[in-house]
């Protein structure tokens, strides 16, 4: 999340989309329904099923799954059409002035300039912005500045209208951190450098500039018209200009005190464009000048209770901790890694940007320095050749890819089930038959630990299986202790409210114990590379068991030397302390740190995490004291954004930071997401994690993979050929899997039902349907049928249904239900079903023979986004009958 | 509000004479708000109950609706309905949080023959003595609202208590604690009045819901348990009668039949003196075990039960 769940409680508007927080986030759902109460917020839900969400909103609409872009790119050409966007905030937050290269095209036919149909992927060099300076209408007039060209009278500022001296340091190269690709981008690497963002950006700030970011916005989705939204959602063009009027009405005669939040889950991710989904949201919220202010943003709602900490801690295959880069084979040492890893500032020469990821060198010393202790030396590069390089993607459809095609041996398998987790798991049931091995630490049978048992292997079949599964007695949620980080990117300390059960040991000792055998191994029998793991830093009071407060501690940093600073004299930090935040990290091997991002959070102070204070001076929900938010303890990201350009906030009653005139500096109610003494007339961008300081209206170069603006693409397996582009449906650079069990369904093979799937309040994952209480509530497989199918089908509430796709087959009863209503698309009557994804063979009705015991994501297919690499969940196609 | 001095009897079933202590002190009413409008049917309140009553978790089936259950049961005593409504070609997803409403004239306890098995508080509970119930089922057909539930294993009827042993501690019940949505809120039934008058009012004025209302119906002299509703003229569309009322043979069962029952009862109390006089006491019979005797961590096995 940008801002977090208590501030959508400022909120005046919400767009709930790609998300069913009602259902699947119903202890954070208290703050929409105080948005309601407290402001008359009003709330719009769009989802292919009327949800419990939908029941408490004001508005909701009825999508065909898959289909966001199109909705979302309707609603950013309502917005400029009616001029309902807010135009200081785009002009000089945004890169809406920006000029993009010339040979850049729009996919009006389905591809963005630079496509390698032989490779299928692009070629990014138009994907970039124009070298030069003012371009604009009063460009002649000579040097002038930002907000003077703007020529708007209603900005009343003197924000940026003083040119300013441009920075100092680095100009002389753009943006290396945009030109690096995604790990195997550029793979076999070759002599040819990659294109750069240009350090002196051209710009028009009347916003005029045929190739300027807005009119190439403003041409891309005026495509987007709201019979073209009907064509392709399903939604009637009526309701769509209802929900488009209502949400942009913020924006209403150049308003800006009001705020619109826009809320998501993996209702977004799980497509093979679900990264451009949300792009499209935040441009969205970027051209009515949402984000960073207090009842805006773009919310992500996170759904299991760790899974940000995950990702913050590396848990995808190419970063690192803190999202740094993994390196690739051609990153051939430190230096060379860091150079293409650390950008440089791409902007107008009369603007400033922070870049702020150009602290990669400190970021990544220190993670080194954690990771190797003392044997990690200036000399030897801190032991980044211990590190791994990837050349391709490992991502988790990948993974098992590769284990069909025999190329994975084994699988440890913690705190996941693999095999219902999917996509198409029948093929992950294959893979696993050709591993050598397979680990599972959980603390119920479960279906990727007994994936020899699954649904038609017979006795014999079981006979040919050779791999070995070792079962490891893991422990319960609330037999561990250590940190949740939530949704709202706060790292909260919880405590073990039992001992764990029987033999059952908590994942850091499993994991220490394998390591330090590991470890042993390589000592006694060396190895082909046993540094990495014997020059590995494990200075723990236990080492079989460490304390996660220990491990916390390592994470959040401290100094290796006595540390000061000159803007921050008199104070120095003593070699062994914990550091204050990452301001302090250094890229000398003086500073070790687990994780940039959560430094700060467990400071000599002490543990910053555990705090649990409720004092809330401003009203607006910050709560500084308790736990503890990354980054730095910011509750809302990038709020600098809620100021105009002249420091003001544009609403004074939700009024966050600002800029103090007589301290010369940003103070506020929360922490400034900025440099604090920046000026405002220095015009100082704040999106401070991009080159540019601006926010990405256009993403340039390799920032996706699949194109700088938003196009809808139909989902892999689709009832229509896309009415923007039949000839080109799909995205393009979306991966497909080629294996014999990766099989696409079509229309006329009979596959014309989409299909959804989805979890319910009464269950978490493959889990509760091992405890009674959950089992009662919900306690069997069902499958969401429109009625109106049923009543074509002969189908009534209760008898079985049969769900086949080109993968697999799922059979349930059937909940005959009106919430699903067919859709008219694209001229052709179309039905929805939804699976909840609960169920699998292990569990309180499977073991009493009450169900099929087949898993929801059997039918589903392993098509990949190629940014985020989340397979498509959510709208693919079946047929069903009566079973 | 709270206290355990609110716990003052006000009326006792059948019981002949005034309840002992009345008119000694006067106390808050209390009341259950629920806001159907918020509601997001996520059955916090029914696990909350469930556990706070130590209840046995049952084996339901599935029967094409996401509601837990067709209706509560004797140790079911909060369940979320569930209906599919449309308006005005729209479709609304009605979920209302059903349970006792503890009626100002409540019908089990004018219907209930037996001294003291249904109790009314002076703050407004309505509570339940299963020790002197003798299962006749009377409660069961006086109310309005098809709340009480006969156990055939204990022959008794049971209830929601509107947890009057947490009220009595100064906690607001499990089911209200429970709600992560604030949609239940527990306080005096002035307080509770309030907020839902203000909460019905923005609806109508702000959300569109011209018709919105708090449902306190009046023909039962007005319940601890109120609804603020989209709809306040269709209270049937959530599954709630329109103008309950207690069945006309128990109004007027007080004043009629209750004395005729005594005397019965008399006659009854004198047979079974001669038969024991002449036939001697009836040894009780040996009890089943206990199901629950394991050790701890077989409490939860042990707690499942068939309904």
């Amino acid at each position: 999340m940008t801002n977090g769940w208590i501030d959508i409680k400022n909120t005046d508007m919400m767009l709930i989309m790609g998300g069913n927080p009602a259902e699947n986030h119903p202890c954070g759902f208290k703050w929409p329904v105080e948005a309601k109460k407290t402001r008359n917020a009003k709330m719009i839900v769009v989802d292919p099923r009327f949800t419990r969400t939908a029941a408490v909103a004001d508005l909701f609409l009825q999508i065909r799954a898959g289909t966001d872009i199109a909705f979302l790119g309707g609603l950013i050409n309502h917005a400029i059409q009616n001029d309902r966007f807010a135009k200081d905030y785009l002009i000089n937050y945004t890169n809406a002035a920006f000029i993009v290269k010339e040979g850049f095209k729009l996919p009006e036919d389905g591809l963005f300039s630079g496509f390698d149909g032989g490779a299928m992927t692009y070629e990014k060099s138009t994907w970039n912005y124009q070298e030069g300076g003012n371009v604009g209408p009063q460009s002649s007039g000579g040097q002038s500045g930002a907000a003077a060209s703007s020529g708007r009278a209603s900005s009343g500022t003197q924000a940026g209208s003083q040119p300013s001296t441009p920075p100092k340091g680095g100009e002389a190269m753009g943006g290396g951190h945009q030109a690096a690709g995604g790990p195997g981008a550029s793979g076999q690497g070759g002599p040819k450098p990659p294109p750069m963002l240009p350090p002196n950006v051209a710009y028009d700030l009347s916003l005029q500039h045929p190739r300027s970011v807005f009119q190439l916005l403003k041409q891309q989705y005026s495509r987007y018209t709201p019979e073209m939204v009907e064509r392709i959602t399903g939604i009637p063009k009526d309701q769509f200009l209802k929900a488009a009027d209502l949400f942009t009405s913020v924006r209403k005669n150049g308003d800006m005190k009001k705020a619109a939040t826009i809320i998501y889950a993996v209702g977004w991710t799980q497509h093979t464009s679900g990264t451009q989904i949300i792009r499209t949201a935040a441009i969205l919220q970027l051209i009515l000048g949402n984000v960073g202010r207090a009842g805006g943003g773009v919310n992500a709602l996170r759904g299991h209770s760790n899974i940000q900490g995950a990702t913050d801690m590396g848990g995808v295959f190419d970063i690192f901790p803190g999202y740094l880069k993994i390196p690739q084979p051609s990153d051939t040492d430190l230096a060379t890694f860091l150079k293409r890893t650390t950008p440089t500032p791409s902007k107008p020469a009369e603007w400033d940007s922070y870049n702020y990821w150009s602290n990669t060198p400190k970021f990544m010393v220190s993670f080194l320095k954690a990771l190797y202790g003392d044997s990690a030396k200036k000399e030897n590069d801190f032991n980044y050749h211990f590190l791994p390089k990837i050349d391709r993607k490992f991502s988790w459809t990948d993974m098992w890819d590769e284990m069909y095609a025999g190329k994975v041996k084994g699988l440890f398998a913690f705190g996941m089930n693999g095999v219902a987790i999917g996509p198409n798991s029948h093929k992950n049931i294959e893979a696993l038959k050709k591993a050598n091995w397979l680990v599972v630490c959980d603390i119920y049978p479960e279906e990727t630990a007994e994936f020899w048992n699954s649904p038609g292997i017979s006795k014999d079949d079981m006979k040919k299986i050779n791999t070995t599964v070792y079962r490891l007695p893991g422990a319960g949620f609330a037999e561990k202790d250590g940190t949740f980080v939530n949704s709202a990117r706060w790292l909260q300390w919880k405590y073990a409210a039992v001992p764990t059960a029987g033999n059952s040991k908590v994942d850091q000792e499993i994991l220490a114990r394998i390591f330090l055998k590991v470890r042993e191994l390589y000592q006694d029998e060396g190895g082909k590379f046993p540094d990495p793991i014997l020059n590995l830093s494990w200075a723990y009071t236990t080492p079989k068991n460490p304390a996660l407060a220990e491990v916390a501690k390592e994470i959040n940093g401290k100094a290796l030397a006595d540390l000061t600073d000159d803007t921050q004299p008199g104070i120095t930090i003593k070699a062994g302390q914990q550091l204050p935040g990452f301001a302090w990290l250094r890229d000398d091997g003086t500073t070790a740190c687990g994780n940039w991002l959560y430094s700060g959070s467990w400071t000599e102070a002490g543990p910053m995490m555990q705090r649990r204070g409720t004092d809330d001076p401003s009203g607006l929900g910050i709560y500084p004291n308790w736990a503890w938010s990354w980054p730095a303890n910011r509750r809302v990201m990038y709020n600098r954004a809620s100021c105009d350009p002249s420091g003001k906030p544009w609403d004074m009653e939700r009024r966050q930071v600002w800029w103090n005139e007589a301290q010369q500096k940003w103070v506020g109610n929360d922490v400034p997401d900025f440099k604090a003494d920046s000026k405002p007339a220095d015009h100082m961008g704040p999106f401070i994690m991009n080159p540019e300081g601006v926010g990405r209206i256009f993403a340039p170069l390799a920032a996706f993979a699949d194109g700088p603006f938003p196009e809808h693409y139909e989902p892999v397996e689709s009832p229509i050929a896309n009415p923007l582009h039949p000839q080109q449906s799909i995205n393009p650079v979306a991966k497909k899997f080629k294996s014999d069990l990766d099989k696409l369904g079509t229309p006329d093979q009979g596959f014309n039902i989409v299909c959804t799937t989805y979890r319910l309040t009464e269950h978490y994952h493959y889990w509760t349907k091992n405890n009674p209480m959950n089992v009662q509530l919900v306690p069997e497989p069902f499958i969401e049928v429109p009625a109106q199918l049923a009543d074509e089908m002969g189908i009534t509430g209760g008898e079985k249904l049969k769900v086949t796709s080109a993968r697999g087959i799922y059979i349930a009863k059937a909940m005959v239900t009106k919430r699903i209503k067919p859709m008219m698309i694209d001229g052709k009557k179309t039905y929805q079903i939804g699976i909840p994804i609960h169920w699998g063979y292990r569990g309180i009705a499977e073991d009493e023979g009450k169900t099929s015991k087949m898993t929801a994501n059997q039918l589903s297919p392993a098509a990949i986004d190629p940014n985020a690499y989340t397979p498509e969940f959510k709208g693919f196609l079946v047929k069903i009958e009566k079973a | 509000m709270s206290s355990p001095r609110t716990f003052q009897i006000q009326e006792i079933s059948a019981h002949p004479g005034t309840v002992p202590g009345q008119g000694t002190q006067r106390a808050v009413q209390v009341c259950k708000y629920i806001d159907v409008t918020t509601c997001i049917g996520c059955k916090a309140c029914e696990v909350a109950c469930v556990e706070w009553n130590d209840h046995p978790f049952r084996e339901t089936t599935f029967d094409d609706t996401y509601q837990t259950m067709p209706s509560t049961q004797w140790n079911y005593w909060n369940l979320i309905k569930f209906a599919e409504d449309e308006r005005d070609g729209n479709l609304m997803w009605l979920m209302r949080k059903d349970q006792c409403m503890h009626c100002e004239d409540p019908g089990c306890l004018r219907a209930c023959p037996a001294d003291g098995a249904i109790i009314k508080y002076e703050n407004g509970i309505v509570d339940f003595q299963q020790e002197n119930c003798i299962g006749c089922g009377y409660c069961i057909s006086g109310c309005p609202f098809d709340i009480p539930k006969f156990n055939e294993k204990t022959k008794k009827v049971y209830k929601c208590t509107l947890c009057s042993d947490r009220v009595g501690q100064g906690l607001e019940p499990a089911c209200i604690k429970a709600c992560p949505t604030g949609c239940l809120h527990f306080g005096t039934k002035e307080d509770m009045v309030q907020i839902a008058g203000l909460r019905a009012k923005q609806l109508q004025e702000q959300s569109g819901f011209a018709a919105a209302g708090v449902y306190d119906p009046a023909s039962i002299g007005g319940t601890h348990v109120i609804y603020v509703l989209h709809d306040i003229n269709n209270p049937e569309r959530y599954g709630l009668p329109k103008n309950p009322v207690i069945p006309p043979s128990y109004t007027y069962w007080k004043w009629i039949a209750k004395p005729t029952g005594l005397a019965m009862a008399v006659l009854g109390v004198a047979a079974v003196f001669l038969h024991r006089v002449f036939y001697g006491p009836k040894l009780p019979e040996p009890e089943a075990p206990e199901t629950r005797t394991g050790p701890s961590d077989e409490i939860e096995a042990g707690r499942k039960e068939t309904p």
